[in-house]
């Protein structure tokens, strides 16, 4: 009951706009601090799962599927000594990133060939774009450990924005294995069960025939485009994103929403890797350019010059003159910004939890 | 109890430790014996250029003027991060007075530098139990002291997003503590008292400080930031007479199964009356605060700073100066950044065209500007930023 209500409260606090404007200290500092004082039901609420939590919700789901437990195994060849008598096809999982951060799970029967080459073109990533995503990946996004990817996995928030690819030979087998987020089981179950599962979970199942190698080219448009993840919500939501935390000369003076989803909700798409960075230089880089270009034109507008004539070494000038002093200052305008936001989720968080200090940390 | 240190003196060495700096004789320091004594490597041009490359930015003034002129494995720094292996930094200060002068943020302006050109994260130790052994100050003046250093420091603009600030007496214990035991029963009381001198007579806080500074190196000390990168490297920005410290830890470092830290190493920043003067905290005079007025500025640099020109005018224009002792000119290498008027400025004044007057105003200029600006920035830090800067917390993009 009295997480219900924190929750209730926590979501209209969010919702309310906060008059300042928060920097990441704020939203991250509540997702530690909940994470902290949350037990372990209010957790699956906010969207990390157990690997109980998945069978118990496939069986809610009225999917039949078989299981068995094992020793922990990273290998499908480790995985194939236990699981023989399960019937069906082992699925290999590969959990993959592109260079702009974004993430997919490939599954496929263990039987498939998968060219991560042909793959990464037929979503139009070019030859090489396609790599292991690094083992914090695993952890930080689909909260599994080494060995252990699976489609199960996207259930969790932070997955949300993760791309799935499934194999279409799992449609034809009987039955098809996985891990249900832990490495000491393996569960196998209908690719039509699969997708029932998925799309109770707000995800569209798409199947891939892995082995095809289409040509990609100028008249060709890759064909799996569509499956490279927006870092928007597949679901419908009146929300808005969580909000962009680069501090943009046109946002200075706006003010930024923070929201807390409350349980129920699909969130917002964590984007652990790609959210944009508050930089400094990228920000003074581009303030200096967009003056540059201002002051080039007015001059030129004045002395009815072309803005090529006029002396480059003037905003060259300007550029190093300045290129110092707005650093400065925009170090310090985000650090302050930073420390509003982090004292405040503090003090968001211990005013839910019945306690009031009006002083941190001496 | 003689100790190699006190042996040196009386041979008439130059002596460098954390504690006390002097040369031989009342002359200059010795840095090429200096680092063949302590058996580090010089920085040179080959480096300092794979750096710009390496950061896609022109190298920090510091590096091209030799101000930061030692290392130990920084090459195996650059070769990890060419590689795509990141590494943090570590830096401190013993916060024993309020009054910070411009040799005080020499380390921190450098280690900005770090930060900002290699996007990698910061710690940065307040030594505020060293200064209350030492010194002789109470714990709460020292906490104190410690926090207002922190507002200075701060004041030089780390990214708060990617820098730790810790004191002594805030934060040590838990897995901090845990590598401080681990530490101290790698090295024997007799080599404590090789490596920094200790007597029969120094209470037991000073000869058990050693490791608090040197466990901050090692990224298993600091959890809630460095939990999920065990193997992560550390380098370490200093000035030169601290490098001690960190002998002791590179020397226990694999005992340890940790990675020994990197360090890259600064010369002394001299004293407004010259290389044999002593900056103290009694002489106002002998530096230049960052709480001088523009006004205060001048007067130093007019009346105390010690010039290398003739003693008068025909004898100037006929010698030139002598830069090697000149005051107004070494400032000049550390704070102006423009090399093409350097060179000019080492020329002419040299070759006794140009008067020390000029030089020094040219100083003036550029320290005033240096000062306003620090001053506008500290002025901006408020107590809550401090406390978000110390606060026990996650750094998410501290890599980024």
């Amino acid at each position: 009951m009295k997480s219900t209500l924190f929750f209730l409260a926590v979501s209209i606090v969010g919702k309310s706009k906060p008059h300042l404007l928060y920097f990441r200290g704020f939203r991250y500092w509540i997702r530690l601090l909940l994470l902290f004082f949350i037990p372990n039901e209010e957790k699956t609420k906010m969207g990390v799962y157990t690997k109980d939590q998945l069978l118990a919700r496939l069986k809610e789901l009225q999917i039949e599927f078989a299981s068995c437990t094992h020793p922990a195994v990273l290998t499908v060849e480790a995985q194939a000594k236990y699981v023989g008598h399960l019937g069906g096809g082992i699925s290999k999982n590969l959990f993959l990133k592109d260079k702009k951060h974004r993430y997919y799970i490939i599954s496929a029967l263990a039987a498939t060939t998968v060219d991560l080459k042909v793959l990464s073109q037929r979503l139009g990533l070019g030859k090489g774009g396609l790599r292991m995503a690094p083992e914090e990946a695993l952890q930080e996004i689909l909260k599994v450990s080494l060995g252990c990817v699976t489609p199960f996995a996207t259930m969790n928030e932070s997955a949300q924005s993760v791309s799935l690819l499934l194999d279409e030979g799992f449609k034809a087998q009987q039955g098809c294995l996985f891990h249900p987020l832990s490495n000491e089981m393996t569960i196998s179950l209908n690719s039509r069960d699969l997708d029932k599962f998925l799309i109770s979970m707000g995800r569209k199942p798409v199947y891939v025939d892995m082995e095809a190698a289409p040509l990609v080219g100028k008249d060709q448009p890759p064909d799996l485009a569509f499956l490279i993840p927006s870092g928007v919500p597949k679901v419908d939501q009146p929300e808005k994103d969580e909000v962009s935390s680069k501090i943009h000369i046109s946002e200075k003076n706006t003010r930024t929403e923070t929201i807390i989803h409350a349980n129920n909700k699909k969130k917002s798409p964590e984007k652990l890797h790609s959210a944009p960075i508050a930089d400094v230089r990228t920000f003074v880089d581009e303030l200096i350019e967009r003056m540059s270009a201002s002051v080039l034109s007015e001059i030129a507008k004045e002395t009815d010059k072309e803005q090529k004539e006029l002396p480059g070494s003037v905003i060259d000038g300007i550029k190093k003159y300045l290129g110092a002093d707005f650093s400065n200052l925009a170090m310090s305008f985000k650090n302050a910004a930073y420390t509003e936001g982090f004292h405040s989720g503090i003090q968001s968080v211990l005013l839910k939890t019945g306690q009031n200090i009006t002083s941190y940390g001496k | 109890m003689a100790t190699p240190e006190t042996e040196q003196k009386v041979e008439g060495e130059q002596v460098i430790n954390p504690w006390e700096v002097s040369a031989k004789d009342g002359g200059k320091i010795d840095y090429d014996k200096l680092i063949e004594k302590f058996g580090c490597q010089r920085i040179d041009q080959t480096l300092v250029n794979r750096i710009e490359h390496l950061t896609s930015r022109p190298a920090h003034i510091f590096l091209r003027r030799g101000v930061f002129f030692a290392h130990r494995d920084f090459k195996e720094i650059l070769d990890l991060y060419e590689k795509g292996e990141k590494f943090y930094l570590y830096t401190g200060r013993g916060p024993s007075s309020e009054a910070l002068h411009l040799g005080h943020l020499v380390p921190f302006m450098f280690t900005k530098y770090l930060q900002d050109a290699f996007k990698v994260p910061l710690v940065i130790q307040l030594t505020d139990d060293e200064k209350c052994m030492w010194k002789n100050l109470s714990v709460e003046e020292c906490k104190r002291l410690a926090r207002e250093n922190a507002k200075d420091i701060i004041a030089c603009g780390f990214d708060i997003s990617r820098t730790f600030i810790f004191s002594d007496f805030n934060f040590i214990g838990g897995a901090f503590y845990e590598n401080m035991v681990r530490v101290s029963k790698c090295v024997t009381f007799n080599k404590v008292v090789g490596i920094f001198g200790f007597t029969n007579e120094d209470h037991i806080g000073k000869i058990s400080f050693p490791p608090i500074q040197a466990v901050p190196s090692f990224p298993s000390s600091f959890p809630h930031l460095f939990s999920d990168s065990k193997d992560l490297r550390c380098l370490i920005p200093c000035a030169i007479d601290q490098d001690p410290y960190f002998r002791m830890t590179r020397d226990v470092a694999p005992r340890l199964g940790y990675h020994k830290p990197s360090l890259i190493e600064s010369s002394f920043f001299p004293a407004l009356q010259g290389e044999t003067g002593k900056m103290s905290a009694s002489d106002p005079n002998s530096a230049i605060y960052v709480t001088d007025s523009a006004k205060a500025i001048k007067n130093k640099i007019n009346k105390y700073a010690f010039s290398g020109g003739q003693d008068s005018i025909e004898n100037h224009r006929k010698f030139g100066a002598n830069l090697d002792v000149d005051i107004p000119f070494k400032y000049l290498g550390f704070f102006l950044d423009d090399d093409a008027e350097l060179e000019h400025i080492k020329t002419e004044y040299g070759a006794g065209r140009m008067l020390t007057g000029e030089v020094k105003k040219r100083l003036i200029d550029v320290l005033s500007e240096l000062v306003e600006r620090h001053q506008r920035a500290r002025a901006a830090v408020t107590e809550e930023m401090v406390d978000a800067f110390m606060a026990v917390r996650p750094l998410p993009n501290m890599f980024s």
